[in-house]
């Protein structure tokens, strides 16, 4: 049974539908990638599956319960993180504290520094421990909020273009990062790279215009031509 | 540690200040109480209110008419003080909420004036703007007779040690950081699978109340109710205390109030125009310490500070 399971999922913002009756099955444990041009809807999806954005119409289940209803936070509580398309952390604080703050709806007490240690760890932030966050480089403030997704122990973890404006090398790094992750954790990944989609996903869903326009593996995406003519051989493929 | 610090000082202030000091010191401690209320919600929750005289009021006057109407003991006049601010804050909180930023502002402004003006509409029991000064009889609390300068003294530094501590836990505990938090980033927080609403609602009534302990206290220790302490200007003061020492500090109210205080004290004895002055003193550290006196300790010489 999949996870996450999307039934007609709509949108409109002041008469301009932007995601229009959307089906989505993503299974427990894939890597899936959504892509498609700029203002395709794919924010908007997320955002409804999130529970940012209210519907218009359709539904939302998870793990085999509706939630087109319940508020965002409780979404969050019942395994589902979120990491912004914008980098969306808490400047003031420092690093540590961002992510206590993401792992303390999980853990409580003595395991909760290990939690923070061990999510801080794994991104490689180990050491800015203490730094306040906002001082840190952009890189390292995506890679706080990777650690913050991750300090969340998510059963679907949704990242909005988690490397854009990242570095090659850093680029690597996450690569590396989101492989280690996804023996654990279902990951539903926004991303305009598709050197990362290729070489990341399991299933690739492909959007225009508000609409699924195909779905498959990376193989079957990168040879059909109705996406290419949208989508790959567009200019939008370049960055 | 400086927090007992301070306290252990304002307890010897009690036997070395001079009587003067000593009965400004009693009132600096009640208003910062109120300003550490305040303190709560703005400088910690982020969220910037108009409307705390109401709180502060509620708290006064619910002692007040307990006292002078119902024939209530000093005990239950605080009591039935504080409950009415968090019955208050409740109410308030429930519908200013649902708005955020300017429109939180006005909302809370609008509930203060119509609180004050509905004082005054009620005149025949609360005296309206001339208000009333509390019975004797209503300010003896367990057999100490909190109209001496004394048991004054000692209960107002008894209210803000209160009110100290109790910041201080709620700050350090998780509840206090999820506060913090939806200071800096609230959509984030909700992101995280916080109740954000939740929070807001449990950081307002809780300043609230703590506006209303002060107020409450004051109308004690100070024996007089009165409308003015419902009035717009009892809405800005506490944020102008809190600016001034720092928002989102735990001593900031404190040293706010007390700069205030004698700045307003010493400079009234120089000219008439003593207001230009504060207003002078006032641009001038906004410009140089925006975030308060300790604000700027906390970037110079501290970042743990709570």
């Amino acid at each position: 049974m999949s996870l996450l399971s999307v039934r007609g999922l709509t949108r409109d913002f002041d008469g301009l539908r932007a995601v229009d009756g959307v089906d989505l099955d993503i299974a427990e444990g894939e890597v899936r990638a959504l892509i498609g041009p700029n203002g395709a809807g794919k924010t908007t999806l997320v955002g409804m599956i999130a529970g940012r954005i209210a519907p218009s119409g359709g539904r939302v289940t998870f793990d085999g319960r509706d939630i087109t209803r319940l508020p965002a936070h409780r979404r969050m509580r019942l395994g589902m993180a979120y990491t912004f398309q914008i980098t969306s952390i808490f400047p003031g604080l420092t690093v540590a504290e961002n992510v206590t703050l993401a792992a303390r709806r999980r853990v409580r007490g003595a395991v909760l520094g290990a939690a923070v240690t061990e999510a801080l760890a794994r991104v490689g932030l180990g050491p800015r421990a203490d730094q306040v966050a906002g001082d840190l480089a952009y890189g390292h403030q995506r890679l706080l909020e990777i650690a913050m997704g991750l300090a969340q122990r998510p059963r679907l973890l949704i990242l909005d273009e988690p490397t854009q404006g990242l570095a090659e090398g850093e680029i690597a790094a996450f690569e590396t990062l989101i492989r280690d992750l996804a023996q654990e954790t279902t990951i539903l990944l926004i991303e305009h790279n598709m050197a990362v989609v290729m070489a990341l996903a399991h299933r690739i869903t492909v959007m225009a215009q508000g609409r699924v326009l195909a779905e498959g593996t990376p193989a079957g995406i990168h040879a059909n031509r109705a996406v290419q003519a949208a989508y790959l051989g567009g200019g939008d493929a370049a960055d | 540690m400086l927090h007992l610090g301070l306290l252990a000082l304002l307890l010897a202030g009690h036997f070395f200040l001079p009587a003067y000091h000593h009965g400004n010191l009693a009132r600096i401690m009640v208003l910062a109480s109120y300003a550490m209320g305040y303190n709560l919600l703005f400088g910690y929750t982020g969220l910037l209110s108009l409307g705390h005289a109401l709180f502060f009021a509620a708290g006064m006057y619910g002692m007040g008419m307990g006292v002078q109407h119902l024939g209530l003991g000093a005990g239950a006049g605080l009591i039935l003080g504080i409950a009415s601010g968090a019955v208050v804050s409740a109410l308030v909180a429930v519908l200013a909420l649902r708005t955020i930023g300017v429109g939180f502002m006005i909302v809370t402004l609008m509930f203060a004036q119509a609180g004050f003006l509905t004082i005054l509409h009620f005149g025949e029991w609360t005296r309206g703007d001339e208000g009333f000064v509390l019975a004797q009889a209503g300010r003896i609390l367990w057999g100490v007779d909190l109209s001496t300068p004394g048991a004054r003294y000692l209960a107002a530094l008894v209210l803000f040690a209160a009110c100290l501590l109790i910041t201080l836990a709620l700050v350090r505990a998780p509840f206090g950081r999820v506060l913090v938090a939806i200071r800096e980033n609230a959509e984030r927080v909700q992101m995280l699978g916080y109740d954000t609403q939740a929070h807001k609602f449990a950081a307002m009534v809780a300043s609230g109340t703590m506006a209303a302990a002060a107020g409450a206290v004051y109308g004690m220790l100070f024996g007089y109710v009165g409308a003015t302490f419902a009035s717009v200007q009892y809405s800005i003061l506490p944020l102008l205390w809190v600016l001034l020492g720092g928002a989102g500090t735990v001593l900031g109210p404190f040293i706010g109030t007390l700069f205030m205080f004698y700045l307003i004290d010493l400079s009234s004895g120089v000219t008439t125009a003593y207001m230009l002055i504060a207003g002078v003193a006032l641009v001038v550290l906004t410009l140089f310490a925006p975030q308060g006196i300790m604000g700027e300790a906390r970037r110079r010489l501290w970042r743990g500070l709570p």
